[in-house]
């Protein structure tokens, strides 16, 4: 088998350069994340007064310790709700990620009701929808710790209102496809809110804090002049008792996260999977942490990226597809962690060999039932007569058509640029990859943002040149800078991941281990049979 | 001469194990008889052979003549082994054993008999010329009569019980006050334990050496001495740190005492292994305690030292045989120390613990003489000892060495038991410099007695790194396959996980941190690093700062651990889930057994109102009292159990309701 030979001296300037580069851009992610955590840290003293624990804490205590963890949508809502990117708070007011509670892999979602009580986020809306729909996918049971006060009234947007139904008819699906759904009320859940309760398998209530009502007390005051009393309302002591939501009683969050853990090890959820194991690998021949001196931040400077590949693979062995045909597209065949994967990597924009190319190993993979990995960084799809007149557009089609239609499972990197229809190509956001991550130097968009600029620049200046006239050079240059912020503002990887564009944005050095986490997610679903029913199981 | 073939041993526990074992040295068919509660202990499943001979309690079954003997006969056995303690040293017991023709391994009933009353040995010793200890040993009982003669005597005195031994019925008393209440209460336990209550009363010596020589003879009239142990270290007067040779041993004092404990067993013609206890004062004068006819506890002590196989050579006197060891031949080589390890408590007053035994790992390169084992029990009903570890070497130094070295790698999860004890005794300075006496203990630990220190942060430290440890497995092996490589990761780059545990009142947080740079543990203000590696189904290692530790352990739920370490047992409670049920959160009101026994006695009556520390119920176990204290001020406001009855660990006996609820 062929160990790839990297051509790369970590001394040289340029990966210094670049390493320095991209170490700065993770270390931007990681201050923006923890932005949320010191947003909600705020509020300990309340929660410790109320004898509660910090969202973050929760989901300390739900997870199996020495288990890995695959955070999702850290970014979610940034510059979104609040398009100030100093004091925008990522993560949608959510805890999201993929991790495993009594040896369960599972969908973990924890309400941050450390930040504005836990209120939903136009922006953040859509992270939960996709962590359903990955659950749903990947057969995962979904552990929703909630606390939260629903919508904000004052912030009052009717997508949000619209939009939100669909988290409740996700549960009803996943009811019905057999995949358990638990809930945990930690604190209160009204309105919509109290549907996830509802509509949840199973529900863990903390006494004295957990509540859930369609209505809390002011509502009910201001619609029937009815005096409630919120326990009473919606107590979780009265729903175990009286109404019946609540099918576990817990003292307190500690308890209520400790029963949760035991519901999942009595669901004994890994019994009749039995996934495919992995072969026996070795680690990669060169170090992930490579990666970061080897990518330059500027995607207009080039690099091999088969240097990042033998990054990611076992052995950084990998067999290389075509290599000497459509040679910008580098389709390779490998494993990683023991599974094979055929990986597709842009070396520039894809040409019309390279869509061909890239096509037949699609569908190769297809017919092999082998995972297929993306590695954007591509301007897209060759332009120009030559491109035209070579059937850029029929053969981008096929690849787009491949992609569409395949079923293997597919996980994508922006690890660059993905900019127009090659994004589509490629598997992008609209293809529904099963995972999607963005690194941060990543950038998406119609086309890149200097190109854009120059494309209207030079249409003013036909257009003025038809009419005889001169360009107002201050104007021409003023919406050319304009152009450029629009584009550029709008296609980096913050961003994008603020709008929920991926599942979230990584340090590159880490790819390797999202890819195997990935690998081993999508196997396991795979060696799941569920046991679906028509509607769900109805609470008694 | 006769030769055994087949030999019952009338014993259980490590005793029962250790003639065993020479027995099949030698050839030797052996069978072992057990109670109710042995009826899965390791002696019974070691034997060749096994006769059930009776209920738990030692009078059902250990101490019936007749059961035994028809145990032999059942068996075809031609010797019987008595062990020690039980009927090693009842001369009813021997006269039995000749009456079917079975041979006793053990001295002929005359020398029992002699040796088995104190008074009766000490007035036979001072007519032999062994030098005793002045004191009163007359049929008079009467208390009149116990009183002047120890205002002759001379205080303080030892009262004790004359069919005595083991410290039960043994009473130190200071003043004349206290003489009457002694005298009661010696009598009663002495009439209890042995069915005598006739006691002697002597001259305490105080902060004596417990000096004792080890003879062994033939039935030809050959008498041999192989050397002392010094058995100084005692608590409740029972013996918990043996050696040989005694520190201050010279050979001119041993030759002294050597051939007085040969004349003293010469004066009752004795056959077979016994020992000659003296005390041993500061000025190297002695004085003849008691001949205990039998093989002690601590012979192993001297089977190190000696190179001598002293069961096999009582089997070897037993035929008829003649000894071929003579004294010129004697010789002592290097220096050997056995601990006892006792199922007990030593921080509550030494109290006898029972239970299941989680697991028992001895420790390796050392002699251990055990009898129990991972996932058998230590039952209420017999001496708590449960092991004696021996370690031998060149110099006292070496074998101390040995014997703390192997101290550290011993781990007993069950029930509580004094190794942390024993690790701390054989550390002090005095002892370390051969200075101890039976006081050693009262002027190391005060009159309060050995305390546990406080868990130190390192181990709550341990403690977590332990569970997460184990925690990880857990949840790794009812997971579906993961990478190797994915262990610990989390995207966000750091992972955290708390452990809690209550110590008194306030709760001790540890979190472990795996991030890129590692595992890291942190506790209030510091951060330590960490490692571990999974060394079997019972041991981690641990590195904390770069500091290796190896971890012993037993893990009774995921959120309840049993941890020994190099230097502490200790076990913790992971309460990050919420408080485990059971966890009283009142405390004090609920009186509950300590341990299981026998309630002889409840001293309160329903709504009597009681103090912080009255007495308010008597339970004997293992053949001791234990006084049970009201912990708070309050009303009885019921009584759950009944005087009279055998009642189990944790029964409710009764509960109180504390005044202050009252007031409130």
């Amino acid at each position: 088998m062929p160990v790839f030979h990297s051509k790369i001296s970590n001394s040289s300037d340029k990966f210094i350069e670049n390493r320095k580069e991209m170490l700065a851009l993770v270390a931007e992610l990681r201050r923006l994340e923890a932005r949320a955590e010191t947003v909600s840290d705020r509020r300990l003293p309340v929660f410790e007064k109320r004898g509660q624990l910090s969202p973050r804490e929760r989901v300390r205590r739900l997870l199996d310790p020495g288990m890995p963890f695959l955070s999702l949508f850290t970014m979610a809502n940034y510059m979104f709700d609040d398009p100030d990117p100093e004091t925008s708070v990522p993560g949608g007011s959510n805890i999201l990620g993929i991790g495993f509670v009594s040896g369960t892999r599972c969908m973990v979602w924890a309400d941050d009701s450390g930040i504005r009580a836990g209120a939903a986020t136009t922006g953040g809306w859509r992270s939960l929808e996709a962590v359903q729909e990955i659950a749903l996918k990947q057969k995962l049971p979904l552990i929703h710790l909630v606390e939260s006060a629903g919508a904000n009234l004052v912030d009052y947007e009717i997508e949000l209102w619209a939009n939100g139904g669909k988290l409740f008819r996700n549960l009803a699906r996943m009811s019905a496809a057999g995949i358990p759904t638990l809930v945990v009320l930690h604190g209160a859940s009204t309105a919509g809110g109290a549907y996830m309760p509802g509509m949840s398998d199973y529900v863990i209530g903390v006494k004295d804090n957990g509540m859930a009502a369609l209505a809390g007390a002011a509502l009910v005051k201001a619609a029937t002049g009815e005096i409630a009393n919120d326990r009473e309302l919606g107590g979780t002591e009265m729903h175990a008792s009286v109404s019946g939501l609540v099918e576990y009683l817990a003292d307190d969050d500690a308890h209520g996260i400790a029963m949760a853990r035991d519901v999942m090890a009595r669901l004994a959820w890994n019994r009749h999977a039995a996934p495919t194991p992995a072969a026996p690998y070795a680690v990669p021949k060169y170090s992930a942490d490579d990666i970061a001196g080897i990518v330059p931040c500027d995607y207009t400077v080039p690099y091999d990226v088969r240097e990042v590949i033998a990054r990611l693979v076992d052995g950084s062995d990998f067999e290389d597809f075509k290599p000497r045909f459509g040679v910008s597209t580098v389709c390779v065949q490998a494993a990683v962690m023991g599974r094979p994967v055929g990986i597709i990597g842009n070396n520039g924009p894809i040409d019309p060999a390279g869509a061909n190319k890239a096509t037949q190993f699609l569908q190769l993979c297809e017919s092999a039932d082998i995972p297929l990995v993306f590695l954007h960084n591509t301007t897209g799809y060759m332009v120009g007569t030559e491109y035209e007149q070579a059937g850029m557009i029929k053969h981008g089609s096929k690849m787009i058509q491949a992609i569409s239609n395949i079923t293997v499972p597919k996980i994508a990197f922006y690890i660059g640029a993905s900019f127009g229809a090659g994004n589509y190509g490629m598997s992008g956001y609209a293809y529904d990859p099963d995972f999607l991550f963005s690194w941060p130097n990543a950038r998406t968009g119609v086309m890149a943002g200097a190109s854009a600029a120059k494309t209207m620049r030079m249409v003013a200046e036909v257009r003025a040149a038809r009419k005889g006239e001169t360009v107002d050079e201050v104007a021409a240059q003023k919406q050319e800078d304009f152009i450029t912020a629009l584009f550029t503002k709008q296609e980096s990887a913050f961003y994008t991941s603020g709008r929920c564009l991926d599942n979230g944005v990584i340090d590159p050095r880490d790819t390797r281990r999202v890819l195997g986490f990935a690998l081993e997610t999508i196997t396991e679903a795979r060696a799941r049979t569920l046991r679906p029913n028509s509607f769900g199981v109805a609470r008694a | 001469m006769r030769t055994i073939k087949t030999l019952l041993v009338a014993n259980r526990g490590e005793i029962a194990l250790r003639v065993m074992r020479s027995c099949k040295d030698m050839g030797i068919t052996t069978a072992a008889v057990y109670s109710d509660a042995d009826a899965q202990a390791p002696h019974v499943k070691f034997a060749d052979m096994r006769v059930h001979i009776g209920a738990s309690p030692v009078g059902e079954s250990y101490l019936k003549i007749g059961a035994i003997i028809a145990a032999a006969k059942e068996v075809g056995a031609d010797a019987i082994h008595p062990g020690y303690g039980f009927l090693s040293e009842n001369a009813a017991f021997a006269q039995a054993c000749a009456d079917n023709d079975i041979i006793f391994v053990g001295p002929p009933i005359g020398a029992i008999d002699v040796m088995g009353d104190k008074a009766k040995s000490k007035r036979a010793m001072i007519e032999a010329g062994v030098p005793c200890i002045p004191g009163y040993q007359g049929q008079d009982q009467s208390d009149a009569r116990l009183i002047k003669e120890s205002a002759a005597i001379g205080f303080p005195l030892m009262v004790k019980a004359a069919a005595g031994g083991g410290g039960r019925g043994m009473r130190l008393v200071h003043t004349a006050k206290d003489l009457p209440d002694a005298i009661k209460a010696a009598r009663s336990e002495a009439a209890n334990a042995f069915g005598s209550d006739e006691l002697i009363i002597e001259r305490a010596v105080i902060a004596p050496r417990h000096v004792e020589i080890q003879v062994f003879a033939d039935s030809h009239g050959n008498i041999i001495y192989l050397g002392e142990r010094d058995c100084s270290v005692q608590r409740r007067n029972q013996k918990v740190i043996e050696e040989s040779p005694c520190p201050v041993m010279t050979p001119e004092l041993l030759a002294r005492m050597g051939e007085a404990a040969v004349a003293t067993a010469r004066a009752v013609d004795y056959v077979g292994a016994g020992t000659v206890e003296f005390l041993l004062d500061a000025k190297n004068e002695f004085f003849f305690l008691e001949m205990n006819t039998r093989l002690q506890v601590e012979h192993p002590v001297t089977e190190m030292v000696y190179g001598v196989d002293l069961v096999e050579l009582q089997i070897r006197a037993a035929q008829g045989e003649v000894m071929t060891l003579t004294q010129d031949a004697v010789s002592a080589n290097g220096h050997a120390i056995e601990v006892r390890l006792y199922a007990e408590d030593p921080a509550n007053g030494f109290l006898p613990s029972t239970g299941p035994v989680t697991l028992w790992q001895p420790a390796s390169g050392v002699r251990v003489d055990s009898g129990i084992e991972t996932g058998g029990e230590v039952p209420p009903f017999y001496d708590s000892m449960v092991a004696k570890i021996i370690a031998h070497g060149e110099t006292r130094a070496i074998a101390l060495t040995r014997l703390k070295t192997a101290l550290q790698s011993t781990a007993l999860i069950g029930p509580e038991n004094n190794r942390d004890f024993l690790l701390d005794a054989i550390s002090q300075d005095s002892f370390i410099r051969g200075e101890a006496t039976t006081a050693f203990i009262k002027d190391t630990y005060g009159e309060d007695g050995y305390s546990a220190p406080a868990l130190t942060d390192a181990d709550y430290v341990l403690g977590a790194a332990a569970q997460y440890a184990l925690d990880t497995q857990s949840a790794r092996g009812a997971a579906l396959p993961i990478a190797d490589e994915l262990m610990g990761w989390g995207s966000l780059g750091v992972l955290r996980k708390s452990y809690i545990y209550r110590a008194d009142e306030h709760d001790i947080r540890v979190d472990i941190i795996q991030s890129p740079s590692g595992l890291w543990a942190e506790i209030g203000e510091d951060k330590h690093a960490l490692s571990y590696s999974r060394v079997s189904e019972t041991q981690l290692e641990l590195r904390l700062d770069g500091a290796r530790v190896q971890v012993i352990y037993a893990r009774h739920s995921p959120q309840h651990i049993s941890l020994v370490t190099p230097c502490r047992s200790y076990s913790l409670t992971n309460i990050a889930g919420g408080l485990p049920n059971g966890i009283d959160a009142g405390g004090g009101g609920k009186v509950r057994a300590p341990m299981h026994g026998q309630l002889l006695e409840i001293l309160v009556s329903q709504g009597e109102s009681v103090k912080t520390g009255d007495k308010i119920a008597v339970l004997e176990a293992m053949k001791m009292q234990h006084e049970i204290l009201a912990e708070i001020d309050g009303i009885v406001t019921e009584i759950a159990a009944k005087a009279g009855t055998q009642i189990a660990a944790d029964d409710m006996i009764m509960e109180i309701k504390s005044a202050e609820v009252e007031e409130g």
